[in-house]
């Protein structure tokens, strides 16, 4: 309980990052996979982020929050803020102000856009605004003791006020258009396959410090008392431990994790507006996680990258179909692989075992064991 | 459809097992990029299946320089970021000649850069609030001047001396009505006969015109009772860019205010045929239209269109095709354009090549269409004919007056000056 890795989990993975942060960009870099494969899967590491939020909250501390797309937009607006003005004056209007500040008949700069210029304080703001709603939002949530479904819908209605928000134009975040057309970032050009290979390193080590660090968090002493709030929140309660502060943290940490995947997620996609602040996105997170296995944080790597393949791949190959592929593909694994991906070799490990102590018998699917 | 995934399974891994490198030489591939799942989807499918069907027509006239037209349909999902992905794919992974699709500006504005940047060539069919001008971006579309202008020179003709401006909040409403204010003052109506209020900057000037609501808003019974109010003295009439299912509580609480076509006629610029077929078209008798193509055009060129397309639809065996109460409309034939368009341009300049494609589109193509002669302009719109029409029971306009030959201008906002 102590390591933070077994043996087997260290090679297992050593290998997968040292795939995903080696071997990939070696093989872009070297013409052995194009650009845009890089960049694609750039994009799944993103969403595997906000999958580990998703189950931080979800798996280890059973909250089903649906509002983690909202905090993953957010941190992917804070970062538009600040490619909107690296754009300069390569915008449709010439102007130093974003396109559609003119367009909207703007002649200076509103205030809150100025910080902006800098790139240190949009990474600030990429923390703070999103932990700061987390921990305003949690904080009234906890302390009044909701929870259960009713935490569901209350993070899924403050996401959808804060899509309709930002829809309008009048709050200067580029309405139903959002922020699109970026050019450099840190005076890296965008556009460049090399721009976008820096952005998938920086994708993939974020990923790999998100996954250390819970993965250290839930072996402290803070990592039981979360599974004990997931299995039995009354009992902590009498236990002498403040339920409702545990969560609280562990509500603004993964919104944090969310808002640093939406940051990354907004430069190598090329497009941010609140379209992606909706309740569908959450679903889909909590989809992944599923589909990967809750309640580890492989998982929801793993079912992130491989729903988001599955979803690339079918909407080329049978776009009238996809989404009963995808749907199907749902259904079978909630009826059948209740742990998930990251579950199946157990669960092929007890079929077999099953199998053998009773040859005669034929073999019966293994029945749901709730996690 | 078990047939078909088997038979595209072995297709695909016998096209593994050959590496890919006994590619047919007499296709060309030309990418569809519309929302064939999500919100967009009721308004895209029209758009796939016209392509499909302009595709089908072409290659069995003998197809582009020879070469048969190979689709490669992907989608979008109305999810923006997908678009861009999916683009990406068309031009890196598929190497498309050219691509037709998106409908909203978002996923236009999503595509734009990935475009540029690849030097792709995308042909965009649904009328846009302008403002734009990219140099891989061929624009079909109806441009402000091909739309909302005409329809204000309608009613400033007809005697109308009050204009409602009302529509859903994003970027093309705004951008068309601030482009109406300063079309209506340069045509002499005050600004008090003006209405839906204005948005001021710190210094006075005018940012904002019209009524916004936000998009899926159902309660238009305050904005009902202000048109009621401004119609007061006649001669007024109202200019919608609401878009989609908010005209069906809007129209109903028109008519419940017992508002009509007589007392103040409403112009809704994204309503077409194809929209009307989700809307109670009781409601909207006597509402006028503007676009560059009614199915109601009476020429021998759309009545080939229509019977082609229906014909094609019968016989279609697309899955999931809609086969009943099939209409054609702006769009639909703007698309439609587009692939004759891209198909002469391809001819002239003896090439796919997407830039010397573009030269050729630059340098002024005429094709006769089913909404009468098209012709390309150098800054990547169409000359093309405006209609204004008067809505009927069946969904369907009754054309009231053509506009001829109406110029494509993206720029139009500040070109009008106040008299």
């Amino acid at each position: 309980m102590n390591t933070l890795l077994t043996k087997r989990e260290g090679i297992g993975f050593g290998v997968v990052f040292f795939i995903l942060l080696v071997v990939m960009p070696v093989a872009e870099a070297t013409k052995l996979i194009d650009p845009f494969t890089l960049n694609t899967w750039g994009k799944y590491l993103c969403y595997a982020i906000l999958a580990i939020s998703v189950d931080i909250l979800w798996g280890y501390t059973g909250l089903l929050s649906l509002g983690q797309a909202l905090f993953f937009t957010l941190g992917g607006y804070m970062m538009g803020m600040h490619l909107m003005l690296m754009i300069g004056k390569l915008g449709q209007y010439k102007s130093d102000l974003p396109d559609f500040l003119v367009f909207l008949g703007h002649t200076s700069l509103p205030t809150i856009w100025k910080p902006f210029y800098s790139f240190p304080f949009a990474l600030l703001m990429v923390i703070l605004l999103p932990g700061l709603l987390a921990a305003v939002f949690g904080f009234l949530a906890f302390r009044s003791r909701i929870k259960g479904v009713y935490f569901s819908i209350l993070t899924q209605a403050l996401t959808y006020g804060a899509a309709l928000l930002f829809f309008q134009n009048d709050m200067l975040m580029g309405g139903n258009n959002g922020f699109t057309d970026f050019r450099t970032l840190l005076g890296m050009d965008l556009r460049s396959p090399g721009g976008q290979r820096s952005l998938y390193l920086a994708t993939g080590l974020l990923l790999l410090c998100i996954f250390l660090f819970c993965k250290w968090l839930t072996i402290t002493k803070f990592g039981l008392i979360q599974r004990a709030v997931r299995d039995s929140e009354t009992r902590v309660l009498f236990s002498g431990y403040s339920a409702a502060n545990f969560k609280l943290f562990v509500f603004v940490v993964a919104s944090v994790i969310a808002a640093l995947g939406g940051m990354l997620f907004v430069p190598q996609v090329g497009i941010i507006n609140p379209s992606e602040m909706n309740t569908e996105h959450s679903l889909e997170a909590v989809v992944w996680c599923a589909v990967g296995g809750r309640g580890t944080l492989i998982g929801p790597i793993i079912g992130a990258v491989s729903v988001n393949i599955l979803k690339s791949w079918a909407t080329r190959a049978y776009p009238d179909w996809w989404l009963i592929i995808l749907g199907v593909t749902f259904i079978l694994v909630v009826l059948f692989m209740p742990r998930g991906i990251v579950g199946l070799p157990d669960q092929i490990k007890g079929l077999l075992n099953r199998m053998k102590r009773k040859p005669s018998e034929t073999a019966e699917i293994p029945t749901a064991i709730a996690p | 459809m078990k047939r078909r995934i088997f038979s595209s399974l072995l297709l695909a891994s016998a096209a593994v097992f050959t590496a890919a490198g006994a590619k047919a030489e007499d296709t060309v591939k030309v990418g569809v990029l519309h929302s064939l799942s999500g919100t967009m989807a009721i308004s895209e499918t029209s758009l796939r299946d016209i392509l499909l069907y302009t595709f089908d027509e072409i290659n069995a006239a003998g197809g582009v320089m020879g070469k048969k037209i190979e689709p490669v349909v992907v989608d979008g999902a109305s999810n923006w970021p997908l678009f861009a992905e999916k683009a990406k794919q068309l031009l890196e992974q598929d190497k498309v000649a050219v691509t037709f699709g998106c409908w909203t500006s978002v996923s236009r504005k999503s595509v734009l850069p990935v475009f540029e940047e690849k030097k792709g060539l995308l042909f965009y069919p649904v009328q846009y609030e302008g403002e734009e001008m990219s140099p891989n971006i061929f624009y079909t579309a109806e441009a402000v001047g091909q739309q909302a202008t005409p329809a204000v020179d309608y009613f400033l003709a007809n005697g109308k001396k009050k204009f409602y401006l009302l529509g859903s909040d994003y970027v093309y409403p705004q951008t068309t009505n601030l482009v109406l204010l300063e079309y209506l003052l340069s045509k002499g109506v005050p600004l008090a006969n003006i209405g839906g209020g204005f948005k001021k900057d710190e210094s006075g000037k005018i940012i904002s015109a019209g009524k916004y609501t936000p998009f899926g808003h159902t309660d238009y019974q305050q904005i009902v009772a202000e048109i009621k109010q401004f119609t007061a003295g006649g001669k007024a009439c109202v200019i919608s860019t609401l878009n989609g299912d908010t005209n069906v509580p809007f129209f109903k609480e028109y008519a419940a205010a017992g508002l009509t076509a007589e007392t103040c006629p409403v112009v809704s610029y994204s309503i077409s045929e194809d929209e009307f077929r989700g809307l109670p078209a009781k409601q909207l008798v006597g509402q006028l239209g503007c676009w560059t193509y009614f199915q109601s055009i009476k020429s021998p060129a759309n009545k080939k269109f229509i019977d082609g397309f229906q014909a094609w639809l019968k016989k279609s065996d697309v899955p999931g095709i809609v086969k009943e109460g099939r209409v054609t409309c702006s769009p639909m034939v703007l698309s439609y354009n587009g692939v004759y368009l891209w198909k002469m341009a391809v001819e002239k300049a003896k090439s796919f090549d997407p830039e010397k494609v573009m030269a050729a589109l630059e340098s002024g193509i005429s094709f006769d269409g089913p909404g009468g002669k098209v012709t390309t302009q150098k800054n990547h719109h169409l000359t093309k004919n405006v209609f204004i029409g008067e809505s009927k029971a069946d969904g369907q306009f009754k054309i009231l007056k053509e506009f001829k030959d109406v110029y494509g201008e993206p720029f139009l906002k500040g070109t009008f000056k106040a008299k």
